[in-house]
C-alpha cells in the first residue's frame, strides 16, 4: 500500500473515532499518531486490514490518553471500547471534517494546515517541511487551530464556499520540501468531488488539472519563470487537460456557473490553443467578464486587462487598468507588458524594474528584472519607436 | 561554526567598482549573474556547508513599542536610508578564514560584461551556546 492510500484513510478514520465519542481534537490527535507508526512499520509489516489497523491502534490512543486525563471521560468511553467494526462512517461525515477544517473562523493558514494533516492525512513533519517552518511550530499552529474550533459540532453542513477556498489557496502553494502541495490538493479535491455532487467542486477541480498540465513548462533551467506565451505548449500533460475539460464541460452543463468553473474555463481557452497567437482572447475576455460579475476583485480585473490588451490591443489593455490601484500584486508588471505591445519599450523597461522591485518572490523579481534588462534593449535596437510612441 | 554573509542594497564601504543597476544591464548579463548565485548556494549544499539563504523586500519599516494600550510606531519606509540590506545566505563552516574565503567567492558574482562586481558582503559569526566540554 503506497503512502496516498493510507493518507485517503485518514479522515474516515477520524470520523469513525469521533462517532465512538471521542473529540475532534483528540480523534484527530490519535489518527496522526497511528498514521506516523504506520508510516514506519507497514513497509516492514504491513496490516491485512489497512483501515481496521489504523481504527483499532487511534483508538487505542484515545483511550489511553482519556484514562490519563479524565478518568470518568474515560469510562463512558470504555462503554464503546470494544465496539463492533462497524457501522462505516458514511459520506457526511468525511464532509463534515472538510467544512471543520476549513472553518470560517480559522485563519486561512491554519486552516490549510488543518487541513493538510485532518483530511490530507500529512505528517506534522511534512506539512512543516513544505512551508520551511520547524515541526514545533507547525504542531503548535495546529493545535491552537483544533482549540479554536473545539465545540463546534461536527455534524453541522458548513459552507462549501469556504473549503474550496482552502484548497485553492493549498494548490496555489505548489511545491515545499518533499512534499507537492499541488498534488495534495487535487488529491483531496478529487476526494471532496467524490464526496459531495456540486458543479463548484467539479469545477475547481478542472481548474486545478487544467494549471497542473502546465506546470512543467512554467520553470525553465535554474527554477527561471517562463510565461505562458513562451511555454513549450508540447510539454503540456495532454491526460489533464482532457480529465480537466471533461469535468468542466459537465460541470457547466449543469446550468449553475461559479468562480472555480469561470476560471477553469479560461484555463481551458489557454490549453486548447496551440499557440499564444491562436488564443481565442475575445471568449476569454468574456469568460473574465463573467467572473467580475461573480467575484470581482482587483486581481481579477487585473488579469481581465491582460486578456483586453490581447483582444483589443494594448490601448485597450491600458485602459483596462486605468482605474485599478498602482500598488495591486503584479499591476506594474501587466503596466510593462502593455506598455512594451504599446511600442513603449522605455516606459515597459522602468515599470518591469518597479516590478521587480515590489516582486513576492525571487522567481518573480528575477523575471522583472530579466524583462527590465530585454525591453531596455529593445529600445536601445529601435530608438525611434519608442520615442515616436512615447507620450 | 555558523556564519551570517549579509548583502546590502546600500551601505558598507564605498563601492569598488561602479556598475548601473541590474535592470539596466542585459539579459545574458542578468542571467550570469543569477545562475553563478544559485550554482554557488548549490556548492556549498554540496559540501554540507549551506543553512539558508532568504532575499528581502526592498519596503519595510521601523516599529517600536509606544506605551501600554497604544498601537506601535511605524517609522518609514525609508526611501533614502542609508543602510538595506537585500537578503543574506548562512553558512556552517569550519572556520572564520573559510567563511572569508568563501564570503570572497560569492563577492565575485558576474555584473556588466561578465566582470566581476566586487560587492562588499558582511560576514558575522553566529553566538553560539557555551561547549559542555569547556566547563
Amino acid at each position: 500500500m503506497n503512502d496516498a492510500l493510507l493518507r485517503d484513510l485518514v479522515p474516515a478514520v477520524i470520523a469513525v473515532l469521533v462517532r465512538r465519542g471521542a473529540d475532534f481534537a483528540s480523534a484527530e490527535d490519535a489518527v496522526q499518531e497511528a498514521l506516523v507508526s504506520a508510516l514506519a512499520s507497514w513497509p516492514q509489516d504491513p496490516p491485512r486490514d489497512p483501515k481496521g489497523w489504523l481504527i483499532a491502534t487511534a483508538w487505542r490512543k484515545v483511550l489511553d490518553e482519556m484514562r490519563a486525563g479524565s478518568s470518568r471521560r474515560a469510562r463512558e468511553l470504555a462503554v464503546h471500547a470494544e465496539p463492533p467494526s462497524g457501522p462505516v462512517p458514511d459520506a457526511d461525515d468525511t464532509l463534515a471534517l472538510y467544512f471543520l477544517c476549513a472553518h470560517p473562523s480559522l485563519p486561512p493558514a491554519s486552516a490549510v494546515a488543518l487541513t493538510l494533516r485532518a483530511v490530507g492525512g500529512l505528517t506534522t513533519e511534512q506539512i512543516a517541511a513544505a512551508y520551511l517552518l520547524p515541526e514545533a511550530t507547525m504542531a503548535q499552529r495546529i493545535s491552537r487551530a483544533k482549540r479554536r474550533i473545539a465545540g463546534q459540532p461536527l455534524d453541522q453542513a458548513g459552507d462549501l464556499g469556504t473549503v474550496l477556498r482552502v484548497l485553492y489557496l493549498l494548490f496555489n502553494e505548489g511545491y515545499g520540501g518533499d512534499v507537492d502541495l499541488a498534488a495534495e490538493a487535487i488529491r483531496i479535491t478529487r476526494q471532496l468531488a467524490a464526496l459531495v455532487d456540486e458543479p463548484e467542486v467539479s469545477g475547481l477541480l478542472a481548474l486545478m488539472l487544467l494549471h497542473h498540465a502546465r506546470r512543467a513548462s512554467r520553470t525553465g533551467p535554474g527554477g527561471r519563470l517562463v510565461p505562458l506565451g513562451e511555454q513549450d505548449r508540447a510539454t503540456w500533460d495532454t491526460a489533464l487537460v482532457a480529465e480537466g475539460v471533461v469535468l468542466l464541460q459537465a460541470a457547466l452543463a449543469r446550468d449553475r456557473l461559479g468562480q472555480y468553473q469561470a476560471q477553469a474555463a479560461i484555463a481551458a481557452l489557454h490549453a486548447d490553443a496551440p499557440a499564444t497567437e491562436e488564443t481565442d482572447w475575445v471568449q476569454i475576455v468574456e469568460w473574465y467578464d463573467e467572473l467580475v460579475r461573480l467575484a470581482d476583485s482587483p486581481v481579477v480585473r487585473l488579469n481581465r486587462a491582460v486578456a483586453v490588451g490581447e483582444a483589443d490591443g494594448p490601448r485597450a489593455g491600458l485602459a483596462a487598468i486605468a482605474g485599478l490601484d498602482p500598488g495591486l500584486p503584479r499591476y506594474a508588471a501587466v503596466a510593462a507588458h502593455l506598455h512594451e505591445s504599446a511600442g513603449e519599450p522605455a516606459r515597459a523597461a522602468d515599470l518591469y524594474a518597479e516590478a521587480a522591485r515590489s516582486a513576492g518572490s525571487e522567481a518573480e523579481r528575477d523575471h522583472c528584472v530579466r524583462q527590465a534588462a530585454r525591453v531596455r534593449q529593445l529600445g536601445v535596437a529601435s530608438p525611434r519607436s519608442s520615442r515616436d510612441a512615447s507620450g | 561554526m555558523k556564519y551570517l554573509l549579509l548583502k546590502h542594497y546600500r551601505g558598507g564601504p564605498a563601492r569598488v567598482v561602479d556598475f548601473p543597476p541590474m535592470d539596466r544591464w542585459t539579459p545574458e548579463e542578468v542571467d550570469a549573474h543569477i545562475g553563478f548565485m544559485r550554482e554557488f548556494a548549490a556548492r556549498l549544499e554540496g559540501t554540507g556547508e549551506y543553512v539558508d539563504g532568504q532575499a528581502l523586500a526592498p519596503d519595510g519599516a521601523f516599529v517600536r513599542y509606544d506605551g501600554e494600550g497604544r498601537a506601535p510606531v511605524v517609522d518609514g519606509p525609508f526611501a533614502e536610508t542609508k543602510d538595506l540590506i537585500a537578503g543574506w545566505m548562512i553558512i556552517d563552516v569550519e572556520s572564520w578564514d573559510r567563511a572569508v574565503e568563501l564570503a570572497g567567492e560569492l563577492s565575485a558574482a558576474p555584473g556588466p560584461g561578465g566582470d566581476p562586481i566586487y560587492e562588499w558582503l558582511e560576514v558575522r559569526p553566529f553566538l553560539t551556546a557555551p561547549s559542555q566540554i569547556s566547563e
